[in-house]
Formats: C-alpha cells, structure tokens, sequence
C-alpha cells in the first residue's frame, strides 16, 4: 500500500517556484510558524486532500508537454514538503521514470533516511534560509536555525544544485550584518547556484484573518528599492547570481 | 522565363499561376535573431505622425468623412494620397485617408443608416436606385427567408448573419498580382471561361461562365486603378518596391468594392521576401529601405475602414477589420517558412507601436527556429498584438501555403473559400430544450413544440436526449439560411476581383460558428453532478436556476466536464454534416465568439450552470471568467482537448496573464511563453490570443483614455483598440481570468 500525500492544492502554471513552467504541489503542513509566512492554510497537518502517489503523477502527466517545452518540472512546497518525504520520494522516482524534473522547496527542518533517499531523486532544491541569526531565525520561525544549516552541508556532500531563498522583511529580517554573515557562508557551498531574494509581500494577510490568527506584520511595509537593493549587493559580494521577482 | 524574374530559380509556377511552387523554389528560411532589424526611416516616421493625427482626430468625431453619392468600385475614386513625399507605398479606398466609401451591394438599408448615425445623409438618388432599379443581397436573403428563419434571427438563437453586409472571409491570392502580373491573369481567365463551352450548357456552368466574365472585368478595373497611381501592374513586379505595391493594389481592389465582414490578407510576408533578398543580394537595396518598405505596407493596412453601424460595433468591438497575415510555419518538406520578413512584419509594431490591425497571426510549430520563437514571445510580452495557431495541426489539412481568414478559419490561398455562417447560440438552445422550444425571454414559441421539461429537478438524461432534438432542428434550419444567405451572395454581390485570383474550381466550405460552449458544458456538468432546481414563471416558463453542490468547471483540466464540452461540439457538427449546403460546401464548425460573447450573453436568459441572465458568455472556447481554478496551464489544457476535426473552422482561446506570472524577469517570461506555446500546440491545441499586461493597467485606460491611444489588446481572434471598446465590453475584458499567482 502506498503512503498516501496530504496535498492543499494545485497549481498547473508556477513559473517562480524554479526554473521553466511548474506543476506546483502545495503539499499541506508545517511544524514552522513563520511571521510573514503567506500560506499559513497549510499548516495544519490534519488537513488536505489525499492522493495517491499514482493519481498525483496522472495529475502531473497531464502537464507533460509544458513541462517538456519550457525546461521546467514538478515543485513540492507547502507548507513542509519534506514532512510527507514518503510520498513525495515515490512520486519523485515516477517523475524520473517519465523524465519530469523535481524541486523542493524547504526550510531544512526536517532530516531523516528517507529524505537522504528522496536527495537522489531531486534535481534541485529551494532552500529557504529565514536568517542567519539564530536568534532572529527563531524569532522568524519559532524553531532552531541549526537543522537547516545541517541540511545544506548535507547538500555539499551530495552535490545537489540549491537555490537559496531569502525572504526580505523590514525590521525582522533586514539585519544586514547576519545578510553578511550568510553570504560569507554560502561562498563556501559550490552547489549553491542561485541566492533568490523575495521582498517581502502581505498577499497572504488575509488568510490569517480568515485563520483566525494574529498576523504582526500588519504595519510592515514591503522594502524600499534601496534595501532591495543594498541586500543584492550584499549577495553578489561573493560572485554567487542573486535574482528577484520585481 | 520573363526578364522580371531573372535571378528565381524555375519551377512550376513558370508555366502555371501557382505563387506555392515559386515560394518553395525561392525563398530563404532564417534561422536566426532578430539582431539584423533596423528603426523606422525618417519618411516613415513623418508620415506616421500625420497617420496618428488623423486617427486621433478620427477618435473624437466616430468617422473622418464618408461618401454618400458614389458607390464604392475599384475604379470610383482617383488616386488619393496623405503625404506624396513619404509615402512610399501608395493607395486608399477613396479620395481620401480614412474616408469610408459606402457598397450598397450588401444592402441599402445598412448603408444608409451608417451614415445617418455619423450625421451624413446617403444622395437621394443613389438610394432610389439601390431601392427601385438594382436589388441588394440583403432584399434577397428577405425575399427568400423562411418564418423560422426570421424567428431564429429576431430571437437571437442565430446572429451575427451576413445577411445585411458583405460575407467577407474570402482571402484573394493577392501574391498573384505582384508575381505575374494582371494581363497573364486575365488570360487565364481567359482560358478558363473557354472551357466551360459544353454542348450542353447547364446552370452551375452558365454561372460559372459569368462569374469569370466579372472577374475579367475587375482585373481590366485593377490595372486602371493602378495606372490611375502611375503604375502598370498588367506586367509581373520587377524589384522590391513593385513587389509590395502591387500586391498591396491587388488588396486594395478588393477592399474598394467589397466591405466584408473580415478582408484578410493571406501569407505575403515570406512571399514577399524572395524580392528583398535577391534586390539584397544584388546590392539593389538596403536592410533600412526593406523595413521602410515593411513599415509602409504594414501603415496602409492599419489605415483600411469601412462605413459600419453603432449596432454592428457593438457586435464586433473597435471597428474591425480582420486584416490578418499568416506568418510563418513549416513547409512540408520540413524546412521553415520563416524569413528575416517573418520577423521585419512583427518589427512593425516597435517601429509604429502596437496595433490591432494587421491582425498578425503566427503561424506556430514545435519545430520553429528558437530565434524565431523566443521573438514572438518577447514582441507578445511588449505589444500583445500576436494571435498564434497551431501550424502543425493545420499543415496536415491545408497543407503550408494556407491563411488565415478573419480570426481562426484557414484556407488554402487562391484554392479555397468559405461561406461565412456567423453562429447558432447553444445556451439559448439548451434553455429552448427545457422550454420546448419557447424563447426563455420572449415566451414565443421559436423552435418546434418539444414537450418541455417539467421536473423539478433536471435530469442529466432527460436533457440530454431532448437537446440532440433541439439541435437536430437548429442544424438544419442553420445550414438552410446560410444557404439562402449564399445563395443571394453570389448573386447580388459577387466578390469578382477576390475570386478572380483564385483557381476557377474551389472548395467552398459553409462554416458554421457555436457560441456558449463554456455555458453549455457547464450547465450539463451541473445537471451531471450537481442538482439543479428549476423556477418557473406563472406561465411555466423556466427562467432561473439553483444550484445545489458543487460541480466540476470546463477549463480546469477535468475530464469529467472536458469531454462534455468535447462531446457537444462533435455531436453538434455530425447533425451539419447531415444537410445538403448550397453549391456542395462542406460545413465546418468554429467555436469562436469574436466579441459577441456580451451581445449573446445579453440575449440570453439565466443558465443552469449558475450564469444569470444577460451575463455575457465566456468568448470562444474559453471557460467562464473565474471558474478555471486550477492556473493557465489547466485552462488551456481543457481548450486543447476540443477537437479540431470536428471544429475545422477554428477553436478560439483567448488568454490573458499578469507580467510577473509569466516569470520574474523578462528572459524568464519570454522563455515560458514559448514553453507555454509549445505545450499548446504539442497538445493540439488549435488557437491562442496572448494578452500580457495588468488589470491596472486596463483601469486606468478606462479611466484616461487619451493615455493610452495605442494600447491594443486581443479579443477574440482578433485585436482591438481598448479605448475604442464600450464600456460593457471593457468591463467584460478586465473581468475575464488573469492568470496570476
């Protein structure tokens, strides 16, 4: 009996989730409870629509041509993909079967054999780094930064291509000394290919009201140009290719 | 061979009128970038400003002037001009730029009551003899019209008939002109005629013989109106220049004499580029002057108008006229039709700014050079104004020298044409299934008596069984005034100089036109899966639904609802099949809506798919606006599913997205529009308007105008002019799905 996956939605035309036209697979939980976090409706791990790896894959398959043309794949995000590893290694290996690329997009909480197994089968992974304080990242997150760090050495070892994310909020994660610090360290992991900085939006504001949740970053503004700015030269100080999506 | 043509290399075409066989002799595929495009010359840009100044002026007052004695021939008007000093190619309609002429062939009444809305006043004489002295195609069509048909029409259940204008849709082989010349034309014809001297002389051939007569007649009348210029174009094209001008006169002529509903171009620009590249190989002329050459053509085109009604706007937005060019493909022998032309015709709309007219339409092929594709995509991310069509469907059935007439219907250039149908609404059908054939507004009793419906509830199986009935006899009534309309064509406003360059045998085929699909296929889909509860008025009529549950939406890539869409459209063409046409047509179906989805959805009660009455209808294949839930890629899969067998006519699919959806900077964006495009077509789908740009930006053009005179956005097969739309039908645009995420 396969493992069955917890999925809050689909979405047939990512186009930022990694490179080329996605089939993106928003799969539903997440033990991290991030301020800015813009999808916090897939939380809870109780919730979703299940699937079958095999009714999951004739979903994927039906994006096949797309996928084909524009170089681009399957993406799992979330919520915390890697929490149903499981499910997603068995989709992975059917994506390989068919030639289908495969990106994860994670925040590096979670590590175990599975997912060791489940680095074979990617093809590239989205790792969402929150801050490089430990204190601040556990502000952000309201769990540890030291797993995350692990799994990107884990990555090293493996050589598995990695775009880093970091998400730019002004006064939260705008402390330019850990920005620094961070991409001193990045220099030192030739995997990482591609540092994606994404300034900080409130279109998911509106779920956490539904939610019933506080959100604390009602009065936040999204970063000035100017940060935007300064941050990406920060990035590019040690040669790594910094995009964003403004 | 002819000294004009030194340098071609041989081939058929030398001995017979065959412009394919030249172009597979002569022409130079390209297979790179777009890096060897130039600006707009100095003359270019001189004589576009006095273009917008007129356009603009145009803008404010609805029309720039009309004739209103002389009806429009190829020969009614002298030589008129703009600007001689930069005007490189020359010729207008009439005396004067922008100046409707008026064609009263189609019918009088029309003419007249253009010009009345625009304060002019048609010559009391010229309106005498168009009523007392020489019948119209429009007095025909009344003349011979059935009560059903005139039910069918006032109802709404058939509209947009060419019953009161030209039928339009016919592509000329213009390239003809430029390649032969007219007096060998002529000849032919000639030749033609002497063939149809049987001993026994029955009615297709005796009028047949004097169709060609007509033809002669408006070729001898393309020669004059050319010499009226100072050409002589009774001779083959010599060089560059010659090349665009005549075949630009040869369009011209035809649009002089007739105002159909769509005078499309056909496929010049590789044609057209076997003459520059061997006046560039032969140093006879510069990279700068073949795009000024490009640049003036493509302004002459932009400047095409016809004397319309408000009402006739309202049905097909922003006065157009379907100017389309076919660019690009594959020939059969796997080599590329794209030419460096391929690219200086899209280039026009960075030298002149986006346009809705040419309606450029790229031909599109998995197997297109990169270059080629990853242009279109960057010039649809900037402009909008490209439509794209599956070439590697279409080769298979029109072989690689068909066009594109109107929005989406393909022919074979000089060897086919189409009687144009307009389109029977299938949402009001369904409703006339559920009211016995009553009109759900009117209360007449439009349709046979079929017992109605009369649960409480709908049952999948009930309606769908009495729904063939209502199709059964929607079909054949369809089929029998198209065949009136034709018929009365033919006879009363023949377009001679068109079909003077065709072949003299054609396929004719009577395209037929479904709109609503999206409302059909979702309203089954709710009776299927959902309940839906029926409200009755006091006299029983249905007039509302409720919806109970959810259902599954066409354009979210679910078979459950797909192959219902799919379903309908096929059982809908085998009952066309099934009726004799007039002169043996073949009948094809399109599922196209141009922008008479808001009129359609006006004369349309409310739906059991939840649609109220009056909501406009999705246009063309499209899903409803908001339904398709899943991302672009989704919608567009459920429209690909149609199939074009049964739809030979054309699928249109109309879709919009948000810049930063396509991908976060431009490379990213160009190359997922290609990616997108290719997975369309691999996925058979048929046709696609690219629309790139934000809600916002929409708004504001609603809101300020004179802002945005260029902003050109595409409807369906078609583009417009988004200040020029009603307001209706742009609050209609900006409601439709963007995709964005």
């Amino acid at each position: 009996m396969s493992k069955l996956g917890r999925i809050h939605s689909l979405e047939s035309f990512g186009t930022v989730d990694g490179p080329g036209i996605r089939f993106v697979v928003f799969m539903q939980g997440c033990p991290l409870r991030c301020q800015f976090c813009h999808n916090p409706d897939t939380w809870d791990v109780t919730l979703g629509d299940e699937y079958t790896p095999d009714k999951l894959m004739e979903e994927i398959l039906k994006y096949k041509a797309y996928i084909k043309h524009s170089s681009g794949g399957v993406t799992f995000t979330g919520g915390e993909p890697l929490l149903q590893a499981e499910f997603i290694l068995e989709v992975s290996k059917k994506c390989k079967e068919n030639g289908i690329s495969v990106a994860i997009d994670t925040s590096g909480y979670i590590f175990n054999n599975t997912i060791k197994e489940l680095m074979e089968y990617t093809d590239l992974v989205l790792l969402d780094i929150k801050n490089y304080d430990p204190i601040v990242y556990k502000n952000v997150t309201g769990v540890s930064l030291s797993p995350t760090l692990n799994f990107l050495d884990y990555l090293r070892e493996k050589n598995v291509a990695t775009w880093v994310r970091y998400i730019l909020v002004p006064n939260l994660t705008d402390n330019l000394d850990s920005v620094r610090r961070l991409s001193a360290h990045l220099d030192e992991y030739p995997n990482v290919e591609k540092i994606e900085l994404l300034p900080f939006h409130k279109m998911g504001e509106y779920k956490w009201e539904e939610l019933g949740l506080d959100y604390k970053l009602h009065d936040t503004k999204e970063p000035s140009k100017e940060l935007m700015q300064q941050v990406i030269e920060i990035f590019e100080t040690n040669g790594k290719v910094v995009s964003t999506n403004t | 061979m002819r000294q004009e043509w030194q340098g071609f290399e041989p081939g058929s075409w030398v001995t017979d009128v065959n412009v394919r066989s030249f172009i597979q002799h002569n022409y130079t595929p390209y297979e790179g970038d777009d890096s060897f495009l130039t600006g707009p010359t100095e003359r270019t840009l001189k004589l576009f400003e006095q273009v917008k100044e007129l356009m603009k002026e145009e803008n404010k007052k609805g029309i720039i002037d009309a004739e209103t004695l002389r009806p429009s021939t190829i020969t009614t008007f002298g030589p008129g001009y703009l600007d001689k000093d930069n005007e490189v190619i020359v010729g207008f309609q009439t005396d004067k730029p922008l100046k409707r002429g008026i064609m009263p062939n189609g019918g009088i009444r029309v003419v007249k009551k253009a010009l009345d809305s625009y304060g002019y006043t048609l010559d009391k004489t010229t309106e005498q003899i168009f009523t007392d002295n020489r019948k119209t195609h429009n007095d025909g069509v009344f003349d011979a019209y059935t009560d059903a048909m005139r039910k069918a029409r006032h109802s709404g259940i058939i509209t947009g008939l060419p019953d009161a204008y030209g039928r339009g849709r016919i592509i000329g082989d213009y390239r003809r002109v430029a390649l032969y010349g007219v007096d060998y034309l002529i000849e032919e014809k000639l030749h033609e005629k002497k063939l149809l001297e049987n001993p026994s002389l029955g009615s297709p051939d005796i009028r047949q013989r004097e169709e060609l007569s007509e033809q002669i007649k408006a070729l001898k009348q393309l020669k004059e109106m050319a010499a009226s210029y100072g050409y002589d174009i009774s001779v083959p094209a010599k060089n560059s220049f010659e090349a665009t001008q005549w075949t630009y006169f040869a369009y011209l002529g035809a649009i002089k004499e007739q105002d159909g509903a769509a005078m499309s171009l056909g496929r010049v620009s590789t044609f057209l580029d076997i003459y520059y590249e061997r006046d560039l190989k032969n140093g006879l002329i510069t990279e700068q002057e073949v795009q000024e050459l490009m640049d003036q053509f493509v302004m002459k085109l932009r400047m095409v108008r016809f004397l319309r009604t408000p009402e006739y706007n309202d049905l097909f937005s922003g006065d157009p006229t379907w100017v389309t060019e076919s660019i690009g493909g594959m020939g059969v022998d796997g080599r590329t039709l794209v030419t460096k032309s391929s690219f200086r015709i899209l280039n026009t709309l960075y030298n002149l700014g986006p346009a809705p007219e040419p309606n450029l339409t790229v031909l599109w092929s998995v197997s297109l050079p990169e270059p080629f594709k990853r242009f279109c995509s960057k010039v649809s991310i900037d402009t909008s104004s490209i439509q794209y069509e599956n070439d590697d469907l279409m080769r298979d059935y029109w072989g690689d020298d068909y066009g594109i007439a109107c929005c989406v219907s393909a022919m074979r250039i000089g060897k086919q044409m189409q009687f144009f149908g307009a389109r029977a609404n299938l949402a009001k059908a369904l409703l006339y299934t559920i009211n016995g054939g009553k009109d759900e507004k009117s209360g007449d009793q439009v349709g046979p008596m079929f017992a109605p419906i009369t649960s409480e509830y709908l049952d999948y199986d009930e309606v769908v069984t009495k729904f063939d009935q209502t199709l059964e006899w929607l079909s054949e009534l369809y089929i029998n005034t198209l065949n009136v309309i034709h018929y009365m064509h033919d006879k009363y406003n023949y377009e001679r100089l068109q079909m003077a360059l065709h072949d003299k045998d054609v396929l004719r085929t009577e395209a037929c036109g479904i709109a609503g699909l999206s409302v059909v296929a979702d309203s089954l889909s709710a009776i299927k899966y959902a309940k839906v509860k029926v409200i009755r008025n006091e006299a029983g009529l249905a007039t509302d639904y409720e919806i109970e549950g959810d259902y599954p939406a066409y354009g979210n890539n679910d078979d459950r609802v797909d192959q219902i869409a799919i379903e309908i459209v096929e059982r809908f063409m085998n009952k066309l099949r099934k009726v004799k046409t007039y002169r043996d047509a073949i009948p094809t179906l399109s599922v196209l809506t141009i922008t008479s989805n808001v009129v359609y959805g006006k004369k349309t009660g409310s739906t059991p798919d939840g649609r109220k009455a009056g909501e406009p209808f999705a246009p063309g294949a499209n899903p409803m606006h908001g339904r398709d839930k899943n991302g672009a890629v989704a919608s567009m899969a459920s429209v690909a599913k149609l199939p074009y067998r049964h739809a030979e006519d054309g699928i249109s699919y109309t879709f919009s997205i948000v810049p930063k959806a396509l991908g976060k900077d431009k490379e990213d964006r160009v190359n997922n529009l290609v990616g997108l495009l290719d997975g369309y077509f691999e996925s058979k789908g048929h046709h696609i308007n690219v629309n790139v740009f934000d809600r916002e930006t929409l708004i504001d053009a609603m809101e300020h105008p004179e802002k945005y005179p260029q902003l050109t956005i595409r409807v369906s097969g078609y583009a417009v002019n988004f200040v020029k739309l009603n307001r209706e039908q742009q609050l209609d645009v900006i409601n439709r799905t963007f995709h964005k995420r």
